[in-house]
């Protein structure tokens, strides 16, 4: 476990957390640019220092102010993944791998290197100088590189920001592979809610400088907290679903969750995978009855258990169908349904909305 | 070679360059280690150690060479004590020419590494760290190759300046042949003598040749150096 209690003052800034993040899965540092996300990485590192505080994982305690403990950055054995890559560019690609190895075992590094080249999938670039690589693979071996450092915990500060959808799409399940399979704990540092729907477990909300929630990534993203930090647009809830049965013959997959059963169009998925689902509050509507003779797919019997007051002309609805829904609709249909708490209704969701894979959808565990 | 050069103009061709090679061979070390000082560090002083540093740019030759002569001469404040506790004197010897050229031309050496120290981005090695790297480590591996563009621009102004050097060079070595006579300073005797246009040009010839040659080959090598570098 990474637990973080420092205050730090970085020039004008001032910087105070206090967290934990589990020693397992990823943990996720969500807040707009400029709330502290990167200072706060850079402490964990060692590269920048807190005025207070203490900072240990596991056992190992890495900076304690009234103890004056202040591991350097080449001790803590932690991984760092920047946005930019900062590869060495007077070193091969093999050069650059190679640069941390000194903490594995002599007669393990060989192997190891083979074994995290092939991961990778970066074999043929070896010989390679970073400056002809493309952003992918510069972040392909970037990771490669901090993983042969043999780290105890990854720090990855938004390592897809820098790039285009299809390299974000080439990179992203080589970091599930570490979390799944080499079970490397990581803090991924976003501002990005499909990136950390899909691949976190726990999340960190800074603002402004201030850790504002702390939790389970289901729990703190569905809540208040998570919505002032991202706006209204994002708004939405989070499911947990597993794949239940693949409807071939109309390409649709059933996803059941603790509500019921969604149908969403035939995504790649296998059966009793488990899959998060994004559901935009925009894309539900509100029915009394249930319909008859519509399109839309999934209706989900519940009850209404809150009503947000209106912004402009829109209202949240919260409708407990098994888990809390949001639904966002006008104001002027709230009023005409007479809708209110413990009213029973219906929630619509039509799956195409749900069918923005990578979008609307995240793939996890 | 004897059959190209004159005697006169053999000998001071070989002490200019042995001036030089010893100028750059005895400032480098120094002109890296004041260069990250200025470049990394700030401290009490920082202003007036640059101040220092490049004040033989604008300093008159002749008050450089004289403030040597004052320090290190045999009755002077450092010169006396070396004299009486080793024996040694550095006054009208060529190494004294290599010391006199060496704090002319440092100003160069230090402005060229601490440009190219600047540039050095510092992110690399904070990466390099993480990576397991100690403080030394970085040094070498990361930051020394990414200068070593600018240390070896410091190093060929320094060695074309030492080429070049005359007022500080006649006042603190004078003008001893075979011993501290380099180019400029044979190409000024010449021209005290009666008849001396001829071999003046030849020596002239001779220093531009020796510049041409020298800022060629760093050319040549800053851009292998550069391409290695992958910058």
């Amino acid at each position: 476990m990474l637990s973080v209690d420092i205050a730090a003052r970085l020039g004008d800034f001032e910087l105070e957390a206090r967290f934990d993040a589990p020693a397992t899965g990823v943990t996720a540092l969500f807040g707009r640019s400029g709330a502290g996300k990167t200072s706060l990485t850079n402490i964990l590192a060692g590269l920048e220092r807190p005025v207070r505080g203490r900072i240990a994982l596991g056992d190992r305690v890495l900076f304690d102010a009234a103890k004056r403990v202040n591991v350097p950055p080449d001790k803590r054995q932690i991984g760092y993944i920047f946005q930019e890559g900062r590869l060495f560019p007077h070193k091969t690609v093999r050069a650059n791998l190679t640069y941390g190895m000194g903490r594995l075992a002599v007669d393990k590094r060989a192997a190891r290197f083979d074994q995290v080249v092939d991961l990778l999938g970066i074999a043929p670039l070896l010989e390679r100088r970073p400056k002809t690589l493309s952003g992918g693979e510069k972040q392909r071996v970037a990771i490669g590189r901090a993983l042969l450092s043999g780290p105890d915990l990854l720090l990855m500060d938004e390592p897809l920001t820098a790039l285009d959808a299809a390299r974000r799409a080439e990179i992203l399940p080589y970091v599930e592979h570490l979390r799944d399979v080499e079970r490397l704990p990581i803090i991924w540092v976003s501002h990005d809610v499909d990136e950390i729907i899909r691949l976190a477990d726990h999340l960190v909300l800074i603002d402004r400088g201030r850790v504002t929630a702390n939790g389970p990534l289901i729990e703190i993203i569905n809540g208040p907290d998570f919505r002032t930090a991202t706006g209204r647009r994002e708004d939405g809830t989070v499911i947990e679903t597993t794949v239940a049965a693949k409807d071939a013959a109309n390409a649709l997959t059933h996803l059941r969750f603790a509500g019921g059963e969604l149908r969403v169009p035939g995504v790649n998925v296998t059966l009793g995978q488990r899959l998060r689902v994004h559901i935009m509050a925009k894309d539900v509507a509100i029915a009394l009855d249930p319909p008859r003779g519509i399109s839309v797919l999934n209706c989900l019997a519940g009850r209404v258990v809150g009503i947000s007051d209106p912004d402009g002309a829109n209202v949240d609805v919260e409708i407990d169908v098994g888990v809390r829904l949001r639904a966002r609709i006008t104001r002027y249909s709230a009023r005409s349904l007479s809708l209110q708490e413990g009213l029973p209704v219906h929630a619509l969701i039509k799956a195409m909305a749900l069918d923005r894979t990578g979008r609307d959808m995240a793939l996890s565990l | 070679m004897s059959d190209l050069l004159s005697p006169l103009e053999a000998e001071a061709l070989i002490l200019s360059l042995r001036v030089a090679l010893w100028c750059v061979v005895i400032s480098l070390p120094i002109g890296i280690g004041t260069a990250w000082l200025l470049a990394r560090k700030r401290f009490p002083g920082h202003l007036l150690l640059s101040a220092v540093v490049y004040a033989p740019l604008v300093v008159p030759p002749v008050v450089v060479g004289y403030l040597l002569l004052v320090l290190l001469g045999r009755r002077g404040v450092v010169g006396a004590w070396l004299y009486e506790a080793f024996g040694i004197t550095v006054v009208f010897t060529w190494q004294g020419a290599a010391i006199a050229s060496a704090i002319m031309g440092f100003p160069l050496m230090v402005r060229a590494i601490r440009l190219s120290l600047d540039a050095v981005d510092r992110r690399l090695e904070d990466a390099a760290r993480t990576l397991g790297a100690g403080r030394w480590r970085v040094w070498l591996s990361i930051t020394l190759p990414l200068t070593a563009p600018g240390i070896l621009a410091g190093a060929v102004l320094a060695f074309a300046r030492s080429l070049g050097e005359f007022g500080a060079t006649i006042t603190f070595v004078s003008n001893i042949p075979g011993e501290t006579r380099t180019l400029p300073l044979a190409l000024y005797s010449v021209l005290q003598q009666p008849g001396g246009d001829a071999p003046a040009m030849r020596l002239a010839i001779l220093s531009l040749l020796l510049a041409i040659v020298a800022i060629a080959a760093s050319e040549l090598l800053a851009r292998r150096m550069r391409k290695q570098l992958g910058v």
